[in-house]
């Protein structure tokens, strides 16, 4: 499980646009998540974490820098075999589901593009294993609620096995109380299935319960890289870390 | 001190092919020159609840209760024309996108105008005076470039301080605000918070709060009410939250995680029947026990 890297960005800058129109997304990114490792990218609402993300599997053509996954360096292109190996959970799970699609057909099809075989078992154990189980199988996505379609994404990602998985706010669209529901399930697949995590959130609690380090982004730059225990004794050296954490700590009116 | 607003015995039903659903099921409540936020999940009827004290329950849906009173004057005695009188100019509403509640190709001024001399009957220049004031009171910057900016020019929290100018503006007695920094980041709606809080207290406003987030409303408000499947099953201080008693409120705070005490798992909200079934705790304050 420990040695290794599992994703590793060396200098990465992501933009959008040519000449007058470019927008410099994510400016010299390094970071590195070990293997079997959970690792965090906070930051507010256009500040790159997301991108950092699409760049890894390839949604946001337009980087340099070096990106290496398990090892292999990324170029322009991504092979199937990496697709196999890291994949994507999204933000709001009303809008990353096909809504004329069962839940049977979003999950055959990913295993399907990958050419598994005996498709049905293995649909059958992936929902028991994000805690839906068989009788959701032939649902559409309106037949289901918020939390159980986050399952359904958090199963078509797990279905074909990977050992990353990338999740762009898994939870920001759910209730809390749902929210809590998914992050255990989250944190008892990555113990069971020894996954990797990059995580992205805009709520520090949130990071601060699932990930061990944290990435602290503002404006397309990573300001600040900590660990869990410096962020809970809030021992931030940046003045927007401190600002991000105070915001989050103040919230709360202790009595 | 009287109560602004009195609502008793509000039901909200809509009809729908399994039979009558009940959005919101017999609940009471009051609110006086105070903060008063509403928290549940998705699906409690809150925000219902925001929309039938302006009666802005779309047809199916039926809105039925003894009594909306504004001031002592009953809601639900008014025609639909008077009815206009009341919303934006008595009481107005802050809803949760300002993407969505701003017209996309009308000047951010030329919007905060008009609603300003819908109600008032005020001149052009009266009317542009008092805008540019109102979204200094909101802390833009350059209000003079903000007046005539169009709103996909604007952030998300340079949206929400429009939409709060425009709803301030017309001097409201009463500000319904669904969830109106849910769209924001952390540190922007703190700011976006405080600028609402500010203007409210200053002008002896009573707001309604309405919001998902059990951190903001118990740093926020004054009283809250916790709702759940259409019922209030409980009403507190809000800053006694973190001492509520219903196991559905205790739920929820436990399902939180805390940054600065960490948990291996975090507690799932058990559900029970008999908090669907249990009767609506009345939210009303009455005039006495007023200070």
């Amino acid at each position: 499980m420990s040695g290794g890297t599992g994703i590793s960005l060396e200098s990465v800058d992501v933009w959008f646009g040519e000449g007058e129109e470019r927008v410099d997304a994510v400016i010299d990114a390094t970071i590195s998540v070990p293997l079997g490792g959970s690792f965090g990218l906070v930051g507010e609402s256009g500040s790159g974490k997301s991108t950092i993300l699409r760049a890894i599997t390839g949604l946001a053509p337009t980087w340099s820098g070096r990106i290496s996954v398990l090892g292999n360096n990324l170029g322009k292109t991504r092979e199937r075999e990496f697709y196999r190996s890291v994949q994507m959970v999204f933000q709001d799970p009303y809008a990353s589901l096909h809504p004329r699609q069962t839940v049977d057909h979003v999950l055959s099809e990913a295993l399907y593009l990958h050419g598994f075989k005996k498709p049905d078992e293995r649909i059958i154990k992936t929902l028991d294993d994000v805690g839906l189980g068989q009788y959701f199988r032939f649902r559409y996505p309106h037949q289901l609620s918020g939390g159980q379609r986050q399952r359904v994404a958090i199963a078509r990602a797990l279905i074909i096995e990977p050992s990353i998985l990338l999740l762009d706010e898994p939870t920001s669209a759910l209730d809390v109380s749902v929210q809590a529901e998914i992050l255990n399930l989250l944190t008892d697949l990555r113990a069971e299935h020894n996954l990797t995590y990059l995580m992205v959130s805009h709520d520090l609690a949130v990071v601060g319960h699932m990930c061990s380090d944290v990435a602290v982004m503002n404006l397309g730059r990573i300001v600040e890289v900590l660990d869990v225990a410096s962020m809970r004794a809030l021992k931030a050296d940046h003045p927007y870390t401190r600002q991000l954490l105070e915001a989050s700590v103040q919230r709360r009116r202790e009595v | 001190m009287s109560n602004l607003l009195e609502v008793e015995n509000l039901t909200v039903k809509f009809p729908t092919r399994s039979g009558m659903f009940e959005a919101v099921r017999d609940i009471s409540f009051s609110l006086g020159r105070e903060r008063l936020g509403i928290v549940g999940e998705s699906g409690s009827g809150k925000s219902i609840t925001g929309r039938s004290i302006l009666r802005l329950i779309r047809h199916p849906g039926i809105l039925e209760a003894k009594r909306i009173a504004l001031e002592g004057q009953d809601l639900l005695q008014l025609s639909e024309k008077q009815m206009r009188q009341v919303r934006g100019h008595r009481i107005s509403m802050i809803m949760q996108d300002p993407k969505f509640s701003l017209n996309p190709v009308m000047r951010i001024g030329d919007q905060i105008c008009e609603a300003y001399r819908l109600h008032a009957k005020a001149s052009k220049t009266e009317a542009k005076r008092k805008t540019l004031a109102m979204l200094e009171a909101v802390l833009i910057r350059d209000p003079e470039r903000v007046f005539r900016a169009y709103p996909h020019e604007m952030s998300g929290g340079m949206g929400q301080r429009i939409m709060i100018a425009m709803m301030l503006i017309p001097d409201p007695q009463i500000l319904i605000a669904d969830e109106p920094t849910s769209a924001l980041d952390v540190t922007v709606q703190k700011e976006v918070l405080e600028i609402m809080d500010k203007l409210v207290s200053e002008r002896g406003m009573g707001l309604i709060f309405i919001s998902h987030d059990l951190n903001v409303v118990s740093a926020f408000c004054d009283r809250v009410l916790i709702m759940y499947s259409g019922r209030i099953v409980e009403t507190c201080r809000a800053d006694k939250l973190h001492e509520a008693t219903h196991p559905y409120t205790k739920g929820l705070l436990a399902s939180l995680p805390q940054l600065e005490s960490p948990v291996d798992r975090l507690a799932v909200l058990e559900r029970d029947e008999v908090w669907r079934a249990a009767k609506s705790v009345s939210g009303t304050i009455t005039a006495e026990s007023h200070k």
